[in-house]
């Protein structure tokens, strides 16, 4: 504030301003020089179009696209399975990132797969695979419902299931927890790779304008990041409430409280994955292969209700509280399936997928300290033993969704 | 197997009171039909509106019809456009045919919207029907205003260095060059002719053939001649199939504008197939038989048929009459290529 410092030097905001107009003087003169310098693209048009979403009624295949590529792409004829199909969409070229809907009159028959091949104006084809037809089921408060209904099937209910062994765990020696909070980080780690690599074959769907795979690492890392913020918070929080002299918490009790939260987020984060592709594949017919698949993630699910429930072995948390840890990690499977039957966009599944990766491996840093044995030693036999147990349930329950 | 049921099924007993929703959507929606999958998987014509609905009409493109004008040709004139070249007289008595043939690149509408970067003879795919009686004497004088070197090779009875191959006689015509093919036209019989330059399938898929019709010296009866040639066009350029099929340059042509014949008299169809990377093509007819002459090169028909198949090159002449009026299909009978574009229609009249 001294007068002599601001004669002497200019305040910070006139060093920002100029170092900002510096670079944009700098960035234009690259853009405007650089594009002079650098040889035109030849040879012919790019074209790229992304189904994001599929519609099937009857008579009428609908087709969501979106051009992917760099060049506008205008579609001219379509066929499916060699026959060409009338067909109403835009007349005018598809630029980038542009989306069009158009709806293909064919007359497909239920279970059948069917192959859409778009011819361009330059004779270029893109072909969209139909595995198996079936009538997709009308959005509305219906589907809604039957979402909820499933999201209840596939996450509240196991979640809930799982938490009911916390009376038995409390029997359990302090040993015994250790090893099934090894268990939860076997499970855990199962988690988040199944949905990394389910994130990166649906980004492979998406088209990549989006970004592809990138899209599942953005995800991650910013449920990583969000998530780590959240346990930073809570620390602080229970490190004041420890110290101060009225709260009844042992530190070590509010840990453990702690540990539950972030475990039933990060699995909660994971099942709005979960859900998502429940809700997907309901939304393109492939939930009518069976009721293995909802079986198998009910199954599969139990055992994270275990998860969330293995860090509060020393205490007494109240039915409110557990009813609350359960619905957190089971309640996003609802939201999921919901919005993965009403968009069916597999850019943003893929993204969604991501953060629940992210999530897991939080959860799995969170979980960690409390996997020391008295020497301080994190992998011990019977650690590793829990660990490697996790992964192969979660491996042997995972066969049956594949079902 | 219903949805809904499927849908039943998944929820088992908890979800009775949902399963049922999906039907009382539809009859808030208006719908009046008992089941949302009414008709699919059932044979029944009468289960219900919206059974059958779109797509049962056979194929279509959208947009009607390619710009002929643009194109510069139109199927319909293909059909009995016959160049009997320029005729004189040799000192000898014979009769001399001179043509002037040019090849060019030229971008096509193939199908409504769908632009082909076609090579053509004389700025036509197929190029011009050449046709002239047995011992002729034929002077083609070919000029490549094309950006690629091309020849072209004649069917038929004529000497090593008229026969328009890499590397025999004048060999491959360059771009800016010209050649006169000089030959005599034996024997007679339907045949054809396209450019000869590797690598081969590209130069024929893309457009370099036509029909060449050699009469035999005692004319056939009298008929309404047509000339039909099978090709496809291959618009990915990846040798993997065609992506559209046709007869005389356009998909569904005929479809829009029906090949106009008249009843009971004599038809006589030159038909061609010049089909590339796939190996056979067919024609089928509907509502009567013809007479089949393979190659054209015997006055005796072969076979009374209503189909026959062609592999690539092969050609042969079908003589027939229609008994009654109205319109009678004609396709390719690998039912594939008549979804994709091989299929139209006579319209037959008093």
């Amino acid at each position: 504030m001294s007068t002599p410092r601001l004669r002497g030097k200019p305040p910070v905001w006139v060093f920002v301003a100029a170092t900002i107009a510096a670079v944009a003087v700098a960035l234009t003169a690259l853009a405007v020089l650089g594009s002079r310098s650098l040889p035109a693209r030849t040879g012919p048009p790019v074209e790229q179009l992304a189904v994001e979403r599929t519609v099937l009624t009857p008579s009428v295949i609908e087709l969501t696209v979106r051009n992917t590529g760099p060049d506008p792409v205008q579609i001219a004829q379509i066929s499916v399975n060699d026959a060409y199909v009338a067909f109403t969409g835009s007349t005018e070229p598809l630029n980038r990132l542009g989306k069009d809907v158009l709806r293909l009159d064919y007359p497909w028959q239920e279970g059948q797969p069917y192959a859409v091949s778009i011819l361009t104006s330059s004779g270029a084809v893109i072909e969209h695979e139909i595995a198996a037809a079936v009538e997709t089921p009308a959005t509305g408060g219906n589907l809604l419902g039957l979402m909820v209904l499933l999201g209840t099937y596939v996450g509240v209910i196991p979640v809930a299931l799982g938490m009911v062994f916390l009376p038995v765990l409390r029997r359990a020696a302090r040993s015994v927890v250790r090893v099934l909070l090894a268990l939860t980080v076997g499970l855990l780690a199962f988690l988040a790779g199944d949905a990394a690599l389910e994130g990166l074959e649906l980004a492979e769907r998406s088209g990549g304008a989006f970004g592809g795979p990138l899209l599942v690492f953005l995800g991650a890392g910013m449920a990583f990041l969000a998530l780590t913020a959240v346990d930073r918070f809570l620390t602080n929080r229970s490190r004041e409430q420890a110290d101060s002299p009225a709260s009844l918490d042992s530190a070590d009790g509010t840990n453990g409280r702690r540990l539950a939260f972030m475990i039933a987020i990060g699995i909660g984060l994971h099942n709005l994955g979960e859900g998502l592709a429940i809700g997907s594949a309901y939304a393109v017919g492939e939930l009518a292969l069976g009721t293995a698949l909802v079986v198998g993630f009910a199954l599969h699910n139990t055992t994270e209700g275990l998860a969330v429930v293995a860090p509060l072995t020393r205490q007494r948390p109240s039915l409110l509280r557990l009813l609350a840890l359960g619905l957190l990690a089971g309640a996003p499977a609802i939201v999921g399936a919901v919005i993965g039957a009403a968009v069916d966009n597999a850019a943003l599944a893929s993204l969604l997928l991501g953060v629940g990766v992210g999530a897991i491996v939080q959860v799995i840093i969170q979980i960690a300290p409390a996997l020391r044995n008295q020497t301080g030693r994190y992998l011990d036999p019977a650690t590793t033993g829990g660990v490697a147990a996790g992964l192969l349930i979660m491996y042997a329950t995972g066969l049956l969704v594949a079902a | 197997m219903s949805g809904a049921s499927r849908r039943g099924f998944i929820l088992g007993g908890a979800g009775v009171a949902l399963g049922a929703l999906p039907g009382s959507a539809r009859a808030a929606d208006g719908d009046p039909s008992p089941s949302a999958h009414a008709g699919h998987g059932d044979p029944s014509p009468h289960a219900g509106h919206g059974v059958h609905g779109g797509g049962i009409n056979g194929p279509m493109f959208r947009g009607g019809a390619v710009d002929h004008a643009t194109n510069g040709f139109n199927p319909s004139d293909v059909l009995r456009d016959f160049d009997y070249g320029k005729v004189s007289k040799l000192p000898n008595g014979r009769t001399l045919r001179e043509w002037e043939i040019f090849a060019a690149d030229k971008e096509i509408e193939v199908a409504p919207g769908v632009r082909f970067p076609a090579w053509t003879f004389n700025g036509r795919v197929p190029g011009p029907t050449l046709r002239c009686t047995a011992g002729d004497r034929l002077r083609v004088r070919f000029v490549n205003a094309s950006e690629h070197p091309h020849t072209m090779h004649f069917h038929g009875i004529h000497p090593a260095e008229m026969d328009g191959v890499p590397g025999i006689g004048r060999g491959v015509i360059e771009p800016g060059g010209d050649f006169v093919y000089e030959f005599d036209a034996e024997p007679f019989g339907l045949h054809l002719y396209h450019c000869h330059v590797g690598p081969l399938a590209e130069h024929i898929a893309r457009g370099m053939y036509g029909t060449f019709i050699i009469d035999p010296p005692k004319p056939r009866p009298k008929a309404d001649e047509l000339v039909m040639m099978m090709h496809g066009y291959n618009t990915t350029f990846d040798a993997q199939g065609n992506q559209l099929y046709a007869v005389n340059g356009i998909p569904f042509h005929y479809m829009h504008e029906p090949v106009r014949v008249k009843r009971g008299e004599l038809v006589r169809i030159y038909l061609v197939n010049i089909l590339e990377y796939d190996p056979i093509n067919s024609f089928h007819l509907h509502g009567n038989f013809f007479d089949y002459f393979p190659t054209g090169t015997r006055l005796e028909p072969s076979e009374y048929t209503d189909t026959v198949v062609q592999a690539q090159g092969q050609r042969g002449i079908c003589e027939l009459r229609f008994p009654h009026v109205g319109k009678f299909m004609f396709h390719a009978h690998k039912s594939e290529f008549a979804d994709l574009g091989w299929m139209g229609f006579f319209e037959v009249t008093e």
